[in-house]
């Protein structure tokens, strides 16, 4: 069998999306939202889920843990409300895996924080893998708080195949 | 906790590694705690269904014990400024997730001392699954 050269499956639809902000959705960073991420991954420091202790360290509220950014608010019935992004491409393959996180911090998330986010799409490139066709979409979030300031930035891979 | 200083730490030096094992029960944690009910990581067979050999362990939580490890070993006094990882490898429920870095540079950036981490998690056989990079904001003991 001959090795074929598959067309791109990049289309216009998902380069013209590139670089476009989404809508902003809202994310708030409450005290059982941090402490049921902190027992998730294991924290036993009593910053994530003693609010007395965090202020005595000097921190606003409970730290929210690293990769702790917020639940999306869900209203029944309806699709949780997500950063738009890669979410209304057209894309012909339906397996999705996580490729990479990458959360930078330009300030500490606290409890009580309620944090604003938009999201864009910022890189798509394909290839063949072991499974086939592959399209790596790169997305990019930013995160600000209620006084305005960016919080956080997380970048993100997600691989279509 | 001991509090590593900006000076005091150098390339090479490692950071403490920690060691969390993934049973179902985490994986169901975490599933509740990151808002992340994706079934191949705590159904069976749901996860045998989509070819997968066993439960998962979520990428997500691979990068939060990457941000733990490296919170407990900044001290009370240090930041976890940025964790970024890559899932190359599938980790198994039920397994060990070994998490491990080496500071890899010093800089200091708006009057922040920065420390750069290389950082990963492997597998009880030894396979770096999750690797990526790291930065540590850490204090100054003048």
């Amino acid at each position: 069998m001959t090795q074929q050269q598959q067309a791109s499956i990049i289309t216009d639809q998902m380069r013209a999306a590139i670089g476009k902000e989404s809508p902003s959705v809202t994310y708030e960073i409450d005290n059982t939202g941090c402490r049921q991420f902190a027992r998730a991954a294991g924290y036993t420091d009593p910053l994530f889920y003693d609010e007395a202790h965090a202020r005595s360290k000097g921190y606003r509220g409970l730290l929210a843990p690293s990769g702790f950014l917020g639940h999306p608010l869900i209203s029944p019935g309806q699709p949780p409300r997500m950063p738009g992004g890669a979410g209304g491409l057209d894309i012909p393959l339906k397996r999705v895996l996580n490729g990479g996180t990458d959360v930078e911090y330009f300030d500490d998330v606290c409890a009580g924080d309620v944090l604003t986010a938009t999201n864009k799409l910022a890189h798509i490139s394909e290839r063949e893998g072991r499974m086939g066709q592959m399209l790596i979409l790169s997305t990019e979030t930013t995160y600000r708080n209620q006084a305005g300031d960016t919080v956080a930035v997380m970048r993100g891979t997600t691989i279509r195949y | 906790m001991s509090q590593p200083y900006f000076e005091e730490v150098k390339e090479g030096d490692a950071v403490t590694t920690m060691v969390q094992n993934c049973d179902s029960q985490r994986l169901v944690l975490w599933a509740a705690g990151s808002g992340d009910y994706y079934q191949i990581h705590y159904d069976k067979d749901f996860a045998l269904g989509t070819g997968l050999p066993e439960r998962i362990v979520h990428g997500a939580l691979k990068h939060a014990l990457l941000g733990r490890m490296l919170h407990e070993w900044a001290g009370e006094q240090g930041r976890v400024a940025r964790v970024a990882c890559q899932y190359r490898g599938m980790d198994m429920v039920d397994k060990d997730v070994i998490c491990k870095g080496v500071v890899t540079g010093k800089r200091t950036d708006n009057g922040r001392n920065l420390v750069d981490v290389e950082i990963w998690t492997e597998d009880p056989t030894g396979n770096k699954t999750t690797p990526g990079t790291a930065v540590v904001a850490l204090p100054s003991r003048s």
